[in-house]
């Protein structure tokens, strides 16, 4: 058999993890609610063959709830990274093109973003928008493009001073041509890449700041909300409830971590060192 | 040398002072916008209250004047050192932030020194055996560490030393039903290994791998290869210019990192029941809302933000020469 390359062996990994969110988020949007209904007959189970992630306090399966909170944390995360990343874009756009004291002015705004903590900057927005999942959501995303935005600008400024633009320049291309053709095609996989790598960052503060009591209402089966329940029994020794649901959060992360540096390795061979 | 940094303290603090003033827009402007009217939200912390008082109240926080001018009339007291009073716990903000920050310093400061010291020391592990298996072992380690959430640390650090060993209280940073007089240094220390580790220990595998990438650009270099022609080893090159070369920039690094230590400080806080400013946000932010102590801590996190950088530029002026030639900043 023929060996695959590296090329091939990392887009099929890629792929495979995609599969394996697209299959969590799935599963947790299909599995029925009723299948965490409250069942006092299989209260404070520990895990077992039945039950893998044991029972919590009113009975319900935990592992139907790590991954209905799993599902719900993906759907959180991909809406709060896609605003931010928008606005990612937006800001770098603007800094990069508008050059001389726009950029300043943009870089003095990015500061004023970067001298709040973003937890206490996030429970703010959210206090301001009632504490309910769209505060959390627009916390989220408003706090989150600071890095993206920067990568953006630095990426377009070394794009604009390149000798293929003179050169287009030269052979009187227009600004939009240009812009199809030359820097569209190079910001693409930075934007896409940095969109996923938003991704982890917003799901964990997503389910800190739904831990904090700040980010989705206690009826819904958000991680957060699991964790923070999960804290009163620990002290009586059920810490199946506080470590598999953790446990999974934490690989979940690592999984769209590692599908980023992948597409990123798929899409800019030279720059990703695997 | 004296006038390099006198004059990089002077435009920084200037640069200081207009994303402070920015800062206490938003988080003023956020504030007013809670959907929470502030008479309701009187009420509901003070059961029971007259309509006369209500009245008053309404006339002594202008809640009928327009924001712009309350703006200005709380900057007024904030500038003057009247940060308002704290409705949950009764108290000048002022009083309550001053009292918790003491407590949350001494939890944050043993975190910092904690990642500091064990990022600096693994960072240097990898960067002496960069590229062999120790190396990757522990870079991977890292990578995993770096994306687990502080708070569900903090968790499993709760079932493990706590709940299941025993070794270690399950929160408060004194314990329960002791004069403040009576407690002694050795029980603080114990209050305050598990809060600290929680905060310490993810922030260090950021720093660790910084000072790896710093160590590898450093034996890459033309007298690291000099040194190495002259039968120096690894570890003495570490010991002769690597550390010199790393130090800087994970000085730095720690300096800058005091928004995500405060913004983690919140979660160990609120898990140990750790009564510092971190656990004061998230009770600020809870139930009838504390508006004036949640505006305090904003400002004073803020404030503490910047002398962390300005510490963090100015020390690089005096360490290393190279950055006084050119002023920018």
């Amino acid at each position: 058999m023929k060996k695959l390359n590296r090329r091939t062996a990392a887009a099929i990994i890629a792929a495979a993890i995609l599969a394996v969110i697209l299959a969590i988020y799935i599963g947790g949007a299909l599995l029925p609610a009723a299948a965490i209904d409250a069942d006092f007959s299989q209260k404070g189970l520990p895990p077992s063959p039945g039950h893998i992630f044991g029972t919590d306090f009113l009975g319900r399966d935990m592992f139907v709830r790590t991954i209905k909170g799993l599902s719900l944390s993906l759907t959180v995360g991909a809406v709060a990274s896609a605003i931010s990343a928008v606005i990612a874009l937006a800001v770098g756009l603007t800094a990069a093109l508008g050059r001389g004291i726009v950029d300043h002015a943009v870089n003095w705004f990015i500061d004023v973003f970067m001298s709040v903590p973003h937890t206490v900057l996030i429970i703010l927005i959210s206090v301001a928008l009632s504490r309910g999942a769209a505060g959390m959501l627009i916390g989220v995303a408003v706090t989150h493009w600071v890095s993206l935005a920067r990568i953006i600008r630095g990426e377009v400024l070394q794009i604009r001073s390149a000798q293929y633009i003179a050169a287009a320049r030269g052979f009187g291309k227009s600004r939009l041509w240009i812009a199809r053709r030359h820097v569209l095609p190079h910001l693409l996989p930075q934007f896409f890449v940095g969109l996923i790598l938003l991704f982890p960052h917003a799901i964990m503060h997503e389910s800190g700041l739904t831990f904090l009591g700040f980010g989705l209402p206690p009826e819904r089966p958000a991680i957060g909300i699991i964790l923070a329940e999960s804290m009163r029994y620990i002290s009586s020794g059920a810490i199946w409830l506080a470590i598999f649901p953790g446990v999974s959060l934490v690989i979940l992360v690592l999984l769209i971590d590692k599908l980023g540096s992948l597409v990123r390795y798929l899409l800019e061979p030279r720059e990703a060192q695997m | 040398m004296g006038a390099v940094i006198i004059k990089t303290i002077a435009v920084y603090v200037a640069r200081g002072i207009t994303l402070l003033l920015a800062v206490s827009v938003l988080s003023f402007a956020l504030a007013s916008a809670s959907p929470i009217d502030p008479e309701t939200r009187y009420r509901l912390s003070h059961p029971g209250v007259s309509d006369e008082n209500v009245e008053r109240m309404r006339e002594y926080w202008g809640i009928d004047e327009p924001p712009v001018k309350r703006y200005f009339a709380w900057l007024g007291g904030v500038l003057r050192g009247e940060w308002g009073t704290s409705t949950a716990y009764r108290q000048p903000v002022l009083d309550v932030v001053g009292v918790r920050f003491k407590t949350s310093l001494a939890l944050m400061m043993t975190a910092w020194t904690f990642s500091g010291l064990l990022g600096f020391s693994v960072g240097c592990v990898m960067g002496v055996f960069r590229g062999r298996w120790q190396d990757r072992v522990i870079k991977r380690v890292c990578l995993i560490m770096c994306s687990i959430p502080t708070f569900w640390i903090g968790l499993v650090f709760l079932a493990v030393f706590a709940a299941a060993l025993g070794w270690f209280p399950f929160g408060l940073a004194v314990p329960p039903g002791v004069p403040p007089e009576a407690v002694t240094l050795g029980q603080r220390i114990h209050h305050i290994i598990l809060p600290a580790m929680t905060l310490g220990f993810l922030s260090f595998a950021n720093l660790a791998l910084h000072t790896r990438e710093k160590l590898i650009d450093a034996y890459g270099s033309d007298w690291a290869i000099f040194a190495r022609a002259r039968g120096e080893s690894d570890v003495a090159i570490l010991f002769q210019h690597g550390i010199r070369n790393a130090l800087i920039p994970a000085v730095t690094m720690q300096l800058g990192s005091f928004a995500e230590l405060f913004g983690g400080s919140v979660f160990a806080e609120s898990i140990f029941s750790y009564p510092g400013l971190g656990a004061a946000v998230s009770a600020a932010g809870t139930g009838a809302t504390d508006i004036p102590l949640f505006l305090g801590i904003v400002i004073f996190t803020a404030c503490f933000i910047f002398a962390g950088n300005l510490i963090a530029n100015v020390l690089t002026l005096i360490i290393d020469p190279r950055t006084r030639r050119s002023t920018g900043i």
